[in-house]
Order: structure tokens, then C-alpha cells, then sequence
């Protein structure tokens, strides 16, 4: 029968294609290892200030966690991921990887047993480290306190749990092999392209994605997504007023710029690495991210205009500002004499100018907190004071007054969306409250 | 400008008159005359001004007051008078917690909002929750031990038992004298 | 006896003192000055000063008894500790009695509520006067009746003889010698049979603190009263150049700009239209020039280029020859470090045209009337200074700044009273800090594992700059008439001031020790409590342990070795045994043991704690601690308690997270978020007071007895659990170099 025919050849081809995709996707496991052969306090060093710039600590830690004993949440669109515990422990940690094993984790996203690792593991940027670097940051890992600390099942739907899947992903979308440095360029221009590009995986956040999660290289930094943040473009569709430089870079990467502020969301913990690091690799770092935006992308410049007071949702959101808000961000900026760590103008926010406002409504919620003990940006948080009805006011008021850009679509939905325990506002501010003109 | 905003502050409601976007707390402090939230920073960062909203802690020297219409306010006032002491702030006098006490009106009101939504906190949730508040003179470990305790007497009084005396420390009793709660005297003859 | 007391104003402070209307009231027990003269050396505490006992006690005519004390409550729980005093001589209860703290129209001159000096001075006085008070009271009944004292007795507020005929104090009060003046001979109540002192009465004032009664300056709301709000130099020594009133004058609700040279102010009738009044003036205001700061990452090189003057505290044994053996030295450091009371400084003043009253929070009402008096060419007895409760006291805070500040603004503005409220960032900027200071210690370590010779000076700007004089009041200073700031001054030994505590208390056959006072003050300085025995002491302990470890002996076993006090041996063994000293610890954790006696001639106390450091970040966390002390005859144990538990968490938040952030350029930290302090989670899981009772002693006082060993314990733990040994505070090992190979 013909149709019997060309199914058994669609199924031969199948099993073939099977077989094939069964010989790429299988890897062996490589023998434990005892422990791993002493290594130098200067590799260890080495190590660690390379974990930072890679800020491996901010997903392999937990809630509260140990640092490094893995049991973060990494919630992808295709569901939960839990992030693996990377200290030495036998066990449920890395004791037993011996070197080869974890450069192939590094390098190409399989684990000792052989298995594959899905992509929220940037082995699509690791592969680029040297040898010297993997081996260094084995160095540091292997020599963390051992915790035991199980990791729990990914929470991933059919057919997303099979690992072995990855195989056809990887043949899609991963190209394994060490970073290129470009003879056109300085060597400091090539280290922050190394790092970025590499270590701190820069566009695993930066660079929007595919439908199958792959970054979507020929749209390199032009924005992109973490944790329902979205993260700016890098490129020329970046809305920083003004644009970024080499030197405000270094400054925002290494904690705290007075122009653009400091980092929120998923971006703070990375930011908390980098200011642990040197000067100098932050310096490269910011070299190479100031050049992808087209040198002198002029006409960028702190909006801060009037705002229509007969609109009734501007004007409270107006009042709101006058009476939460300016108290620090009014204060004239840091620099001037302001409060801490506020910027001359919010208009200098692309919180506030960039084409999305759920990073808004998140700081608006929940606030921003240096580290414990450490000095750094402080917000408190208005997610239990303000209702979602009133946190839409002021963004749409702060969107209009800082913005040169319209209002945002779906503001009241997104903000409804990100603060669904929001308090409930019974009524809105009286009407006096609408007639005052916004404070300038 | 200046406007007449209606407020409900500790179940009584007033017509106050003030320019919108005035913080809560002076409209507490100077309108209404309340003494217990305090002015510590003024900029959302030490919690001294802390009063109830709706059942959720707020800082009130940053909320301006038209943002509140409607909506139950709560101050230290409201759960009990100097003579007549609620059960939470029965707990602060049992246990000593106030040294200079400036922080805690606001802390009695982070821990009455956390015991509201969370009657049996663990050590680790009542610290996360009052880590917001900040204490200068140190009485953190009274005020833990206050909030532990009206935690229990609240238990009590759901269970229709008295409430358990619970201990600061390690192995101390209750009462007056020598050796109570959280330290041991050892008279020395000399 | 005499005129009936009139109180102006008692109305604003909550009627306590209208109370007091009808007490018998003399002026003549008032001494005037800052530390003021004894005029009777020989008494017990500031009977010293002020000798008749109705400076102390004072009956009414319907029989009630108030105490007063010139010192004023900081939120160490003066008051209830007075009252126990009091009640317990009286044989009355504490409830039943009034009390008035610091008040230069009504109580004794005390100078100064500081240096755990409370409980010493003024109960100490306390107590006698109430004894001679009581005595007074039998002796009056007793020539009533005619029967012989002896079998009198006095409690409850009553007199009874022995065949049971009764009296009441009010009964007798006009019967009582009038004048009379303490003895310090009359017998006190046997401490076996004390039924007050030695309880833990619950503190008086917290009820009011928890529910929202008036028991703050803060909460006094006079009739017609302005708020001011003050607007500041950018930095040190900057001058205002320009200034546009216009628009600031006519916002809303805006009474009136001051302005006197540097110094600016803003009133309004309402406490909202000052605050943004104020914003708007800041901008409208240009200032320019200003006195640049030390590079801060040369900090302690700057200290050590400032001339000094060096005075040798202490010397023994330099006539034997220096003991054979090992040498070791280290130097330990501090930098600046801040008080940051909660709530920032308050003060209300009135003037009526002639007498200006100021209620304050500051530590000293007399020096504070010296002050403002001379700040306004007024007559002494032209003002009075009134103490009100604020936020928690640790020192010299903005306390007396603003309460100078009210007074400008009071004066210029007769019959309103003026209230200034600072904001967090001019607390945070323009209190005095405590001072940087470098400690170099050196010893010898003998065959035989005991210190031969020990060598130690220490460096460091004053830690006095209070007010007894205008020139210390920030705002006069700014004045386009400036008064001129004093000189600095070292304070003396005994006590002394960055050489406080710079003597061990251990038995050594060799010492020279040497204070290295430094004028300069590039950031403003004054005491913080416990002055320079906060790094002494670190810096002693530290040492200790490092020659304990060089000596291979256990720390805690060498301390005793070269102690003979046996309070202090007493504090050490209780501590040790509490803590369980010797136990191992688990990875990455430590412990550390330090001991001192505060001043050598106050309280003692021997801290153990075990402190967890993160490999990881070297975050240190303080998890368990032991405190035992021993602060003489104790009248409220959780008083004191309290006073410890306080002293180690401030005294850990100080040890560990806090530095006073500056540049060139002038202070960064100027609010929470530039100056981080300890919170909830950084509290330890356990903190045990052992308190060493000592009935019939003198009370030593427990304010500051925790805090340099609280920080010797934290430097000498870190080492125990890191192997790294830290010399600067705050302690912070850092996430690599020794973090890294943990
Ligand atoms: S006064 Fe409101 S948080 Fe400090
Ligand atoms: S008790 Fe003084 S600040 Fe908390």
C-alpha cells in the first residue's frame, strides 16, 4: 500500500533521525574524582573575583539560602528551574567533579552524569572562557564550605522535562568555542567583550529571545527579559537621558551612578557582584557595553516637563508625588546636596523613559534595599501603602512629567497584573486634590 | 491649597483640613493630636512613623494623606490607652521593651500589622518583618521577646487559657525580684 | 515655709508640674557652672553639690513627696531607678511619689546626665537625702510628742509611735527643721530588708512611651506655637552668598524667614508648611567656599601629621630594668562614628520679653543655660532650661544645637513659643561625631608566658566639645556676630577622655602609658558614650589576646593570670562558666573574651560571644553573647539588664557595620542609607546578662560598661574563627584575601 509505504519510510526515517539524535544527545558520565588536587590561594582569588563578575552566587543561592548551595527558582516561559547546588558537597553538590566534568558543563551544557543542562545555565556564554578562567573558577567553587542542600525537581510540562531534547536545541541554537578577540579593537575594548560576552553573559538578559528561548542573536542588546523585568536595550534603542558612557557605566557597574542611578530587580545582585571586583575589569566591562550604542547618540536629554492637570488620573498621581516622592527625588540629587543616592531628575530614569513599565511598578512595589550593612540606593517600598489604582496614577504622572515619550499602553492592566495583593483604595483623593497644579 | 479630606483614624472619623499631599504623619501628630507615630527620618527609612492601614504597615511620614480617604487608619492610640494598655502593648510593659522607646509606637504597629496576618510568626519572620524598623538604643531582643509574647497570649485567649508567661531567656521566671526574665543576679556578699 | 513655687508653662509639659505648686522651694540649692563646685567635698554623690535635703526631697503641705534629681532620663530608665531609691528610704511607694528631672529653676545643678554617672551622683544623693528626710520627719514627730525617736517609725507616709499614735506627712511637714542639710551619717535601710531597691519595678515611663501619651518634647503642642525649620550649610565652614526670599516668603503658611549671617531659618504655624518652606529656601539659598575634609583613604595618616600633646598617664616599674622576652606590637584604629538617635534633635522655646525657658533633650540644663545665655547677652536668671525626653541619648548628639537654635529663633520672635525640629540629614551631618583615634600598643612576653613590660599611647581628638559655653552652640558660630569655638580640651584621668579606660586594669611590673591629645578636629567631635573607652579597651583586649596566643595560653586563663581584682576576676569566672567557655565551635564560627572595668574605677563587665563569618562575603554575625557585670549594689536588675543588652547591640552595630562616610568635599552620610546600622536580623539568637549583685555597695552605673568589651570580644572572635586578626573598626574581614581561603 502506498500509504503504508510512506509511513514505513517516514517511520524509518524517524527511527533514523532518532538514532542520530540519540548518538548526539548521549554523553558519558565522567568518573568522580576524590577531591579535586589542592589549588593555589591566588588561583582561589583568581576564582572568586571571576564568580563575581560572573555573579554566579545570585541564582545558585536561595531565598535565605547558603551562598552557592543552589534552590533559586529561575522561572522561564517554559516553567521553574531550580538552580543546582555548586559547592563541593559529595552528595548533592559538586563533589566528584573532577575538572573535564565541570569545563564540560561550562563549555557545553552536560553535567558529569552526562545529562544536559538546560540554557537558563549560560553555557552559551561560558563557552567562551579560557581555560586558565574555567579552571580558576573550579579552583574557587571547590573550595566553598560543602553544604548539603538537595535541589529541587524543575517543574517543567511535557515536553519540556526530557533533557535529552536540548540535543536539537543546542544543534538549533548553540555554537560551542572560545571568545575571538577582534585585532581591530584595544585590548581593553576585547577584555569587556570577553567578559560580557563570556563570563558576565550580558545578553542572556539583554538580547530578546526566540519562541524556543534562544537569544536571538542578530537583535544583540536591543532589550530583553528577566524574572518579568524587562532589561533596557544596550544599542541604539537605548532611552538613557543622557546616554551612557564609559565613565557612567563604570560607575553604575560598580554601584552607583549619579546620573542613572543604581540597579534594581534581577540587575542588583549583579551590580552587588561587580562592585567586589577590580576597577579594571569593570572599566573593560563598561568599554565594551558603551560601544554598542552609536557613539553620540545626541538629543537625549533629562525630560521634566509640565503635566496636564485636568486629566483627573495625573493629578492625583500629582499628589501622590508631592507627597511621597519629592521629599527625596525634588532634593536636587546627591551631587547637589539631595538626598542619597537620588539623581538630579527622574527624568534621568529608564525606569521611567523606557518603553515598558513593569520595572517601575516593581520598584514602586517593593522598593529598593542595599545589601544589609552595606551602603547603597534605598526606596521604600509602596506596594503595601499605595493600591494598584493609585501606583497607576503615579506612573502615568511620572511617565508624563519625566518622559518624552506618550503614555504607556496598559499601564492600569500591568499594574494590576504585578500587585494583585495591592491594598484596595476605597475612593480616590478628593477633587481640591485634583485642581493643584504639579510641583515644579 | 488646602482641602478638607475625610479621614478614619482609629474608628472615629474626622474632616481635616490640609493641603493634600501633606504626609499623614503631621496630620496625626498636629491635627489630630496623636503622640505615637514619630517624625525619625522623614524619608521611608527607619520606621518610627509606622501606623496601620487597612491591616497593612505603613509609613505615614511619605503617605499623603488624600491617598487615604476612606481607608482605616490605625495608630498606636488605637489599640489601648497608658491605663488601659492593649495586649500587645501589655506585652512592650511586660517586657521592658523601650529604652528611650522614640522607635516604638512604630515597632508595637509593624508587630501589631505582622500578628494580624500572621498570628504564630517564627523567630525568622517576626525578624524579616520588623527588619525595616530601626532601634538605636538596642532594645531589639525586649521587643522580640514582646511580640513572642503577645503572640502566645493571643493563642491563649483563642484556646480560652490564660496566657503562658514566656520566658526572655534561658530558664528565667516571671515576677519582680532578683533573677527575672533575661538575667540572673547572684547576690555577693561584700 | 515659703512662697508658693510658680511654674510658667507648666501646662505645656503634661501638668506634672502643676503638681508641685505649694513644695517648699529654695533657689539657694543651686550651684551655678557646668561641673558644679562641691561645697561640702565630704558628702556622698552630689550632696557634694548641693547638700540641704529639699534640694532632693520635698514634702507638701497636703503630704506629698516629690524627689528631684538634676539628671535627666535618657532612656536608661533614670527615673524608675530614682524612684526606687527614693521609695525605698522613704518607705513609701514609688507610684506614690513625684519626680522632676533636670530642671535649672527647680533641681540641684548635676552638670551634665553622662558617663554612667546617674546612679553614682545623684541616687547616691538620693538616697541619703531621703534617709535624712525620713529622719527629719521622726525627729518633728518625736518633739511633738515628746518621746524619744528612737521608736519612731516612718513608712507609708505615716509616723508612727510606739504606743501607735499616728501622723501624716502632711501632718508634720510644717513641723520639719527647715534648711536642713544631709548628713550622709544617717543610717540607710539594711539592704537585706529592701523591698524597692534590687526589684525589677517595671519602668515607670513605658506605659505612656507604648500607647501615645505625651512623653516626649516632641509631643508638647503649645498654644501660638511656630515651627522652624533650619537650613543648613551645605559642608563645613561654607558661607551663604546669596539668597532669594521672595518666593520662599510668600508659600503658604509662612511666618517669617531669620536670618543672621549663616544662620537660617524658616517659621510657619503649621509643622507641613515649615518642612516645604524649608525645601524651597535650601534652593534658594547659594552658598560657596567651605572647609575641605581629609582624604578619607589617608584618614589615620592625616591623625598622626596633627601635632599633639602628649601627657604619660600612667608609669610603673621604670626603674627595673625592661624583662627579657618576645615583643609584640599592633595598632588598632577607629574611624569616625556617629550617635544617630532615632528621632533627630527637638527644642521648644518662649520668650515673654524678659525670662526665655527652653525645653530641651540635651544631657545638661545648667550648662545649656550658661550657654544660651551668654549666646543671647541674657542674665543666667534670665533663663531656664527645662529637660524633656527625646529619642535615646548615647552623648553629645543636636541636642543642645537645636535647643540654641530655638532660643535665636524665640528671641526673635517674643511671646510665640518656637519649635525646631531638625531634619534626619542635619543630624546625620552636623552632630559631633565620636572622634578617629589610633592606639599603638607594644609588650614584652616573658619566659614565663606573663606580660614584663607594656607600652601604649593613644591618639585622639577630644571628646568634649559640649556646651558650657555659646562658642559650642553650632548655630552661634554661623551668627554675622560669630562666637568663636573654644579650644579643645583633654579631660582629665581619673576618667579622662580618649585615654578613658588606657590603663589595664591587669597587674603589670612595667607600664608607661601615654595619651597623645590632638586639637584638630577636620570632622566636628564630642563624646559618645563611653568616650575613648570604646577603643581602648578593644585595643587592650585585642592585645591581650594576641599575647595570650603568642604565650600559647587560653585568653581567658591569661586574663585572670594577671589580675589580682577580684570583682573583676569575679566578672570573668561568671562570664566564662555562663558562656561555657572552652566548648568547640563548628566551622566558621568563633569565639572572642574581653573584660574591663569602665574607667577603672566603675562598672564591670567580661563579654564571651561566638560570632558566625560568611566564607563567602566575610559577612560577621554576632550570634551568641554572655554578659556579665557588675555595676555595685544593683536597684533594678532589669534595668540593668537592659542598659547591658542595649550596650552590646549598639556597641556590635558600632563594631562591626559603622564608619561616618566623608571626602574631600564634605559628609556622605547623611541619612540611613550612607550609614548603615545593625537591624532586626543582625540581633543574636542569644544574649545572657549575668548580673553580680553587691548589696551595700556603691552604685557604679551600668550605661556604658559593654561597650569596648562587646568590641574586644567581636575583634578577638573574628580572629578565632578566620584566622585573621583585625585592628580597625569597624571589623570588616571582606569577601577575599582571607575570606577566600577560609
Ligand atoms: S519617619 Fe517615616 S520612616 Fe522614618
Ligand atoms: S528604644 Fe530607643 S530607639 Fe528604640
Amino acid at each position: 500500500m502506498r500509504l503504508g509505504r510512506i509511513t514505513g519510510i517516514l517511520v524509518a526515517v524517524a527511527a533514523a533521525g532518532a538514532a542520530a539524535f540519540a548518538v548526539l544527545a548521549w554523553h558519558p558520565a565522567i568518573a568522580p574524582v576524590a577531591a579535586p588536587p589542592p589549588a593555589s590561594p591566588d588561583v582561589i582569588r583568581a576564582g572568586e573575583t571571576l564568580a563575581a563578575l560572573g555573579y554566579c552566587a545570585s541564582c545558585h543561592t536561595a531565598e535565605g539560602g547558603r551562598p552557592y548551595a543552589g534552590g533559586r527558582p529561575i522561572k522561564t516561559s517554559f516553567g521553574t528551574i531550580y538552580a543546582t547546588n555548586i559547592t563541593p558537597d559529595a552528595r548533592t553538590g559538586l563533589g566528584g567533579w573532577s575538572l573535564d566534568a565541570f569545563t564540560r558543563a561550562m563549555r557545553q551544557g552536560i553535567d558529569r552524569e552526562g545529562r544536559h543542562l538546560y540554557p537558563a545555565f549560560p553555557y552559551t556564554h561560558y563557552t567562551g572562557l579560557t581555560d586558565g578562567d574555567v579552571a580558576a573558577l573550579y579552583a574557587f567553587v571547590m573550595s566553598r564550605m560543602p553544604v548539603e542542600a538537595r535541589t529541587p525537581e524543575n517543574d517543567l510540562p511535557f515536553p519540556f522535562s526530557v533533557r535529552a531534547l536540548m540535543a536539537g536545541w543546542n544543534l538549533l541554537f548553540f555554537r560551542e568555542g572560545r571568545f575571538t578577540a577582534d585585532p581591530n579593537r584595544d585590548a581593553i575594548w576585547n577584555r569587556g567583550a570577553y567578559l560580557a560576552e563570556a563570563l558576565s553573559h550580558c545578553g542572556a538578559c539583554h538580547s530578546p529571545r526566540n519562541a524556543l528561548g534562544a537569544e536571538v542573536t542578530a537583535r544583540a542588546y536591543s532589550g530583553g527579559e528577566a524574572d518579568d523585568w524587562w532589561s533596557p536595550a544596550l544599542d541604539a534603542g537605548s532611552t538613557a537621558a543622557p546616554p551612557w558612557t564609559e565613565a557612567s557605566l563604570t560607575r553604575y557597574l560598580a554601584g552607583w551612578d549619579p546620573e542613572h542611578g543604581g540597579a534594581g530587580g534581577p540587575m542588583a545582585p549583579v551590580v552587588a557582584a561587580h562592585g567586589r571586583v577590580p576597577r579594571a575589569e569593570i572599566a573593560a566591562l563598561a568599554r565594551y557595553v558603551a560601544g554598542l550604542a552609536p557613539p553620540g547618540q545626541a538629543g537625549r536629554a533629562p525630560v521634566d516637563r509640565p503635566v496636564r492637570v485636568e486629566d483627573a488620573s495625573l493629578a492625583r498621581g500629582a499628589t501622590i508625588y508631592a507627597g511621597a516622592c519629592a521629599v527625596c527625588h525634588d532634593s536636587g540629587g546627591w551631587a547637589a546636596g539631595g538626598v542619597p543616592y537620588t539623581a538630579p531628575s527622574l527624568g534621568h530614569r529608564t525606569t521611567i523613559t523606557g518603553p515598558d513599565p513593569r520595572n517601575l511598578i516593581h520598584v514602586l512595589r517593593e522598593g529598593i534595599a542595599p545589601a544589609s550593612h552595606a551602603r547603597g540606593p534605598y526606596m521604600p517600598a509602596y506596594g503595601e501603602m499605595l493600591s494598584a489604582d493609585q501606583v497607576t496614577d503615579l506612573a502615568a504622572y511620572l511617565r508624563a512629567r519625566f518622559s518624552p515619550d506618550g503614555p504607556w499602553p496598559d499601564l492600569r492592566e500591568t499594574v494590576h497584573r504585578l500587585m494583585p495583593d495591592a491594598p484596595v483604595g476605597r475612593a480616590g483623593p478628593s477633587t481640591t486634590a485634583s485642581a493643584k497644579e504639579p510641583p515644579r | 491649597m488646602t482641602g478638607s479630606i475625610a479621614l478614619s483614624v482609629n474608628g472615629r472619623r474626622h474632616m481635616v483640613e490640609a493641603a493634600p499631599e501633606t504626609p499623614l504623619l503631621y496630620v496625626l501628630r498636629d491635627d489630630l493630636g496623636l503622640n505615637g507615630a514619630k517624625f525619625g527620618c522623614g524619608l521611608g527609612q527607619c520606621g518610627a512613623c509606622t501606623v496601620v492601614v487597612d491591616g497593612r504597615a505603613v509609613l505615614s511620614c511619605l503617605l499623603p494623606v488624600a491617598a487615604l480617604e476612606g481607608r482605616a487608619i490605625t495608630t498606636v492610640e488605637g489599640l489601648g490607652t497608658p491605663e488601659r494598655p492593649g495586649l500587645l502593648q501589655q506585652a512592650f510593659i511586660a517586657e521592658n521593651a523601650a529604652q528611650c522607646g522614640y522607635c516604638i509606637a512604630g515597632m508595637v504597629m509593624r508587630a501589631h500589622a505582622l500578628l494580624d496576618r500572621n498570628p504564630d510568626p517564627t523567630e525568622a519572620e517576626i525578624r524579616a518583618a520588623m527588619a525595616g524598623n530601626l532601634c538605636r538604643c538596642g532594645t531589639h531582643r525586649r521587643i522580640l521577646a514582646a511580640i513572642r509574647r503577645a503572640a502566645s497570649s493571643r493563642k491563649g485567649d483563642r484556646a480560652g487559657t490564660p496566657p503562658p508567661a514566656t520566658g526572655a531567656g534561658q530558664g528565667q521566671g516571671q515576677g519582680q525580684g532578683h533573677g527575672a526574665a533575661g538575667a540572673t543576679a547572684g547576690r555577693v556578699r561584700s | 515655709m515659703t512662697a508658693p513655687l510658680h511654674v510658667s508653662r507648666r501646662s505645656l509639659v503634661g501638668g506634672g508640674l502643676a503638681l508641685m505648686v505649694g513644695v517648699p522651694f529654695r533657689r539657694a540649692a543651686l550651684a551655678q557652672g557646668i561641673t558644679p563646685p562641691a561645697v561640702k567635698p565630704g558628702l556622698p554623690g552630689s550632696l557634694k553639690q548641693a547638700p540641704r535635703i529639699d534640694a532632693w526631697i520635698q514634702i507638701g503641705s497636703d503630704g506629698s513627696v516629690t524627689v528631684l534629681t538634676g539628671k535627666a532620663e535618657l532612656g536608661q530608665g533614670l527615673k524608675t531607678a530614682i524612684l526606687q531609691v527614693a521609695a525605698e528610704e522613704l518607705s513609701l511607694a514609688p507610684a506614690a511619689l513625684r519626680l522632676v528631672t533636670a530642671d535649672s529653676d527647680l533641681t540641684p545643678n548635676e552638670g551634665y546626665t553622662a558617663g554612667s554617672h546617674s546612679m553614682q551622683d545623684s541616687a547616691t544623693a538620693i538616697r541619703h537625702a531621703a534617709a535624712g528626710a525620713r529622719a527629719l520627719l521622726i525627729a518633728a514627730a518625736g518633739r511633738r510628742w515628746g518621746i524619744d525617736p528612737a521608736g519612731i517609725a516612718c513608712a507609708g507616709g505615716l509616723v508612727t509611735a510606739p504606743d501607735g499614735r499616728r501622723l501624716t506627712l502632711a501632718d508634720l511637714v510644717e513641723a520639719v527643721e527647715p534648711g536642713a542639710e544631709a548628713t550622709g551619717q544617717v543610717p540607710l535601710r539594711d539592704p537585706a530588708a529592701h523591698t524597692v531597691v534590687g526589684r525589677s519595678l517595671p519602668r515607670v515611663d513605658i506605659p505612656g512611651k507604648v500607647a501615645g501619651g505625651a512623653a516626649y518634647l516632641q509631643d508638647i503642642r503649645a498654644p501660638r506655637m511656630v515651627h522652624a525649620r533650619i537650613v543648613r550649610p551645605p559642608r563645613y565652614g561654607a558661607r551663604l552668598v546669596a539668597l532669594d526670599t521672595a518666593s520662599v516668603a510668600g508659600g503658604p503658611g509662612v511666618i517669617g524667614i531669620h536670618r543672621d549671617g549663616d544662620f537660617l531659618a524658616v517659621l510657619a504655624g503649621r509643622e507641613y508648611d515649615a518642612v516645604r518652606a524649608m525645601r524651597a529656601l535650601e534652593k534658594a539659598a547659594r552658598w560657596e567656599g567651605g572647609t575641605p575634609l581629609p582624604d578619607p583613604r589617608t584618614l589615620f595618616e592625616s591623625l598622626e601629621g596633627y601635632p599633639a600633646e602628649r601627657t604619660v598617664i600612667h608609669q610603673t616599674g621604670q626603674g627595673a630594668p625592661a624583662g627579657a622576652g618576645r615583643s609584640v606590637s599592633a595598632r588598632y584604629r577607629r574611624h569616625y562614628q556617629m550617635h544617630g538617635s532615632i528621632g533627630p534633635s527637638c527644642a521648644l522655646a518662649e520668650f515673654d520679653g524678659t525670662r526665655l525657658t527652653v525645653w530641651s533633650h540635651a544631657q545638661g540644663m545648667f550648662p545649656l543655660r550658661k550657654a544660651i545665655a551668654e549666646l543671647l547677652s541674657l542674665p543666667e536668671e534670665k533663663v531656664r532650661c527645662i529637660h524633656a525626653e527625646g529619642s535615646g541619648c548615647y552623648g553629645h548628639n543636636g541636642a543642645d544645637d537645636a535647643a540654641g537654635d530655638a532660643a535665636l529663633l524665640a528671641v526673635a520672635m517674643p511671646g510665640r513659643p518656637v519649635r525646631v525640629q531638625y531634619t534626619r540629614e542635619q543630624e546625620h551631618l552636623w552632630e559631633p561625631y565620636g572622634g578617629a583615634m589610633i592606639a599603638d600598643a607594644r609588650a614584652v612576653l616573658g619566659a614565663d608566658g606573663r606580660i614584663a613590660d607594656w607600652d601604649y599611647a593613644v591618639r585622639s581628638p577630644t571628646h568634649l566639645t559640649r556646651p558650657g559655653g555659646a562658642g559650642q552652640l553650632l548655630s552661634a558660630r554661623l551668627l554675622a556676630k560669630p562666637f568663636t569655638e573654644p579650644p579643645p580640651k583633654a579631660l582629665p584621668q581619673p576618667e579622662g577622655g580618649g585615654d578613658r579606660n588606657a590603663i589595664p586594669l591587669y597587674d603589670l611590673p612595667r607600664a608607661r602609658i601615654a595619651h597623645d591629645f590632638v586639637k584638630a578636629m577636620p570632622l566636628r567631635v564630642s563624646a559618645l558614650r563611653s568616650l575613648g573607652a570604646f577603643v581602648n579597651v578593644f585595643a587592650i583586649e585585642s592585645f591581650i589576646d594576641e599575647l595570650a596566643e603568642t604565650a600559647g595560653t587560653d585568653p581567658v586563663a591569661f586574663r585572670l593570670a594577671h589580675l589580682s581584682d577580684s570583682r573583676g576576676r569575679a566578672v570573668i569566672a561568671a562570664a566564662a562558666e555562663r558562656f561555657g567557655w572552652g566548648k568547640p565551635v563548628g566551622r566558621g564560627r568563633g569565639v572572642g573574651f574581653a573584660f574591663a572595668r569602665y574607667k577603672n574605677l566603675a562598672g564591670f563587665a567580661a563579654i564571651a560571644v561566638e560570632v558566625a563569618v560568611a566564607p563567602e562575603d566575610g559577612t560577621v554575625r554576632l550570634v551568641r553573647a554572655v554578659a556579665a557585670v557588675d555595676v555595685g549594689e544593683i536597684v533594678n536588675p532589669h534595668g540593668v539588664r537592659d542598659q547591658i543588652e542595649g550596650g552590646v547591640i549598639q556597641a556590635m552595630s558600632w563594631s562591626l557595620y559603622e564608619s561616618v562616610a566623608f571626602d574631600p568635599e564634605g559628609l556622605r552620610s547623611r541619612d540611613w542609607s550612607t550609614y548603615p546600622i545593625a537591624r532586626f536580623p543582625d540581633v543574636p539568637d542569644s544574649l545572657d546578662v549575668v548580673l553580680l549583685d553587691r548589696p551595700g555597695q556603691p552604685f557604679l552605673g551600668a550605661g556604658e560598661v559593654a561597650q569596648g568589651p562587646t568590641a574586644g570580644a567581636l575583634g578577638n572572635a573574628i580572629r578565632s574563627a578566620t584566622g585573621v586578626r583585625l585592628r580597625d573598626l569597624p571589623l570588616r574581614p571582606g569577601p577575599t584575601g582571607g575570606a577566600a581561603s577560609l
